[in-house]
């Protein structure tokens, strides 16, 4: 054992730079968010002024808006669907061609998606807006949401709902008594998978969305674009709080739900 | 329910189907078929004047490709690609490897800690490199004190290559790590017993038996890298126009969507092109396992 670690060894040098390579850049973001100092690159002594500056700004609230009512519609949507399709996928069908299609909006680059429903949406006459983001964040939601349930449903014993159907159940009976909460954890986690994908997605919202009500990646890329603002740094130390918090606790949940069974 | 008979049954898998995947699909044909098959349909028809297109066919869309200006953009997006993905294999592997070695509860820690950057906003991540590599960034304040700098460092290729290492990195990681774990130990056993050396072993053995994942990463690195339109405008400055930036300027700004849906059809031939050596190359390594 000993032998095998020492052969090991020379792999830490790429494994720690990799880590370093990775946490680095974050780091100096959220020193620097600290920073008093006004130019982004000196260090001037701790000061929360720029958390200060970032609540007043206008923009970023009505981005994050934006942005929260995308997210909550796309989800809902991209979890309804998406679950259905799954259990559709499993239980109803064999075809290989519609299972290709479900996991399509997945594999298709971000660029492609953003210029067929720019193409798609002209074509029809829609005007843009919040809804124009949300249904574009919905194809890509739903697939995500439907590859997680269908990994949940593979390992899912079909007995019981057979059972379910034995004792007279109606298919609607089974399937919100037997196989809904069945596969409420792999809802679950598909639901935030979609969540976050939607709060973080920049390039499709930067075609679908109205330049009256931009999202908040699309803000940030404006602000990144004219220059650099240490407000920015704030506001990357909220978004990286949450998105830490959000998957370590998708983390916890999912080995919760793993000891429970 | 006890006179369930097959009609019933018959009815009940009709109607189960058409509720379970007749939203879903009704969806993904008119949001994704459907724009996609505009966008395929767009590359024979001469452009309009404020975008869109005029139903008049024509092959010249694609001839355009074969203009040097657009072919030298091409050949360079390709290079950035290709060395971003070299550079996350040579960095990935090994880091893949020693995970797959870890005692499981740390293997669990440092999977989360690769993907947990991964969460968070693109465009912040690509912001952290602007604020390290400026001429008064972290990086050249480092090399002023050795006397070494200030160098340029924003606004080069190579702040193009960071960049879209540091966003796809852990893309490339999860598929190696899911190949080498799969692996049988006993192989490994099996060859160091016959009296193979450690490095004799890794390219006869686990190299070969985990290359599907090794192509898996490089398609997961390589198609996002080449369609990536905001790190060569914020890191590149602009001055190394890629494929996604052409892609990008054909819809918002030259208004040339046919143009714009041949280059998106290169990128999707590129993709499926790869997707098939992946797929070529899993069921290899299978029949070889």
């Amino acid at each position: 054992m000993r032998d095998r670690s020492a052969r090991l060894g020379w792999l830490r040098l790429p494994f720690w730079l990799t880590y370093l390579f990775l946490y680095a850049p974050i780091a100096v973001l959220v020193i620097m968010s600290f920073n008093r100092a006004k130019t982004p690159y000196t260090w001037g002594g701790f000061s929360l002024d720029w958390y200060g500056r970032l609540a007043e700004n206008d923009s970023i609230r009505g981005g994050l808006v934006n942005t929260l009512i995308v997210a909550f519609g796309a989800t809902v949507l991209s979890t309804v669907l998406g679950t259905l399709l799954a259990v559709g996928l499993a239980r109803y069908t064999r075809s290989r061609l519609l299972d290709a299609l479900s996991t399509l909006p997945a594999i298709l680059p971000d660029l492609v998606l953003a210029i067929g429903l720019l193409v798609f949406y002209t074509a029809v006459k829609m005007t843009l807006g919040l809804h124009s983001v949300l249904i574009a964040h919905t194809v890509f939601g739903m697939a995500f949401v439907s590859a997680v349930v269908r990994a949940r449903l593979s390992h899912m014993d079909t007995s019981l709902e057979e059972a379910s159907r034995d004792l007279g159940a109606t298919p609607i009976t089974t399937f919100f008594t037997v196989t809904l909460p069945t596969l409420a954890p792999g809802v679950l986690a598909g639901a935030l998978l979609a969540f976050t994908l939607s709060l973080d997605e920049f390039v499709i919202a930067f075609f679908t969305a109205a330049p009256s009500e931009p999202t908040l990646p699309i803000v940030i890329y404006s602000m990144v674009r004219f220059g650099v603002t240490p407000e920015i740094n704030a506001l990357a130390t909220l978004l990286l709080a949450v998105s830490f918090t959000v998957v370590i606790v998708a983390q916890r949940m999912t080995r919760l739900t793993e000891a429970l069974k | 329910m006890t006179g369930t008979g097959p009609p019933v049954a018959a009815v009940r898998k009709a109607a189960g189907r058409l509720v379970t995947l007749g939203p879903g699909f009704g969806f993904l044909t008119v949001f994704l078929l459907v724009p996609l098959a505009l966008v395929l349909s767009y590359t024979v028809f001469r452009r309009g004047r404020f975008g869109g297109v005029v139903h008049e066919p024509t092959g010249e869309n694609f001839t355009r490709l074969a203009d040097p200006l657009y072919l030298d953009v091409v050949f360079g997006s390709v290079k950035l690609a290709v060395i971003t993905t070299l550079l996350a294999l040579l960095l990935g592997y090994p880091t893949a490897y020693m995970i797959a070695k870890l005692p499981a509860k740390w293997k669990v820690i440092a999977l989360v800690a690769v993907v947990l950057p991964f969460w968070t906003n693109f465009l912040i991540r690509t912001y952290a490199w602007i604020v390290l590599l400026n001429s008064e960034g972290m990086l050249n304040s480092g090399l002023k004190a050795l006397g070494l700098g200030p160098v340029e460092l924003l606004y080069t290729d190579g702040a193009i290559v960071a960049g879209l290492l540091y966003a796809y990195l852990p893309l490339m990681i999860l598929p190696l790590y899911s190949a080498i774990e799969r692996l049988d130990p006993s192989l490994r056993e099996a060859s160091a017993n016959l009296g193979a050396r450690p490095a004799r072993t890794f390219w006869s053995v686990t190299l070969p038996l985990s290359l599907p994942g090794v192509l898996t990463g490089c398609v997961f690195v390589f198609v996002p890298s080449l369609g990536n339109f905001v790190i060569p405008e914020l890191l590149g400055g602009g001055r190394r126009i890629m494929v996604g930036n052409l892609i990008r300027d054909q819809f918002l700004k030259a208004r040339d969507w046919p143009f714009g849906s041949v280059l998106a059809l290169a990128v999707i031939a590129v993709l499926v092109l790869l997707l098939f050596a992946q797929a070529w190359a899993a069921r290899r390594a299978g029949r070889d396992a």
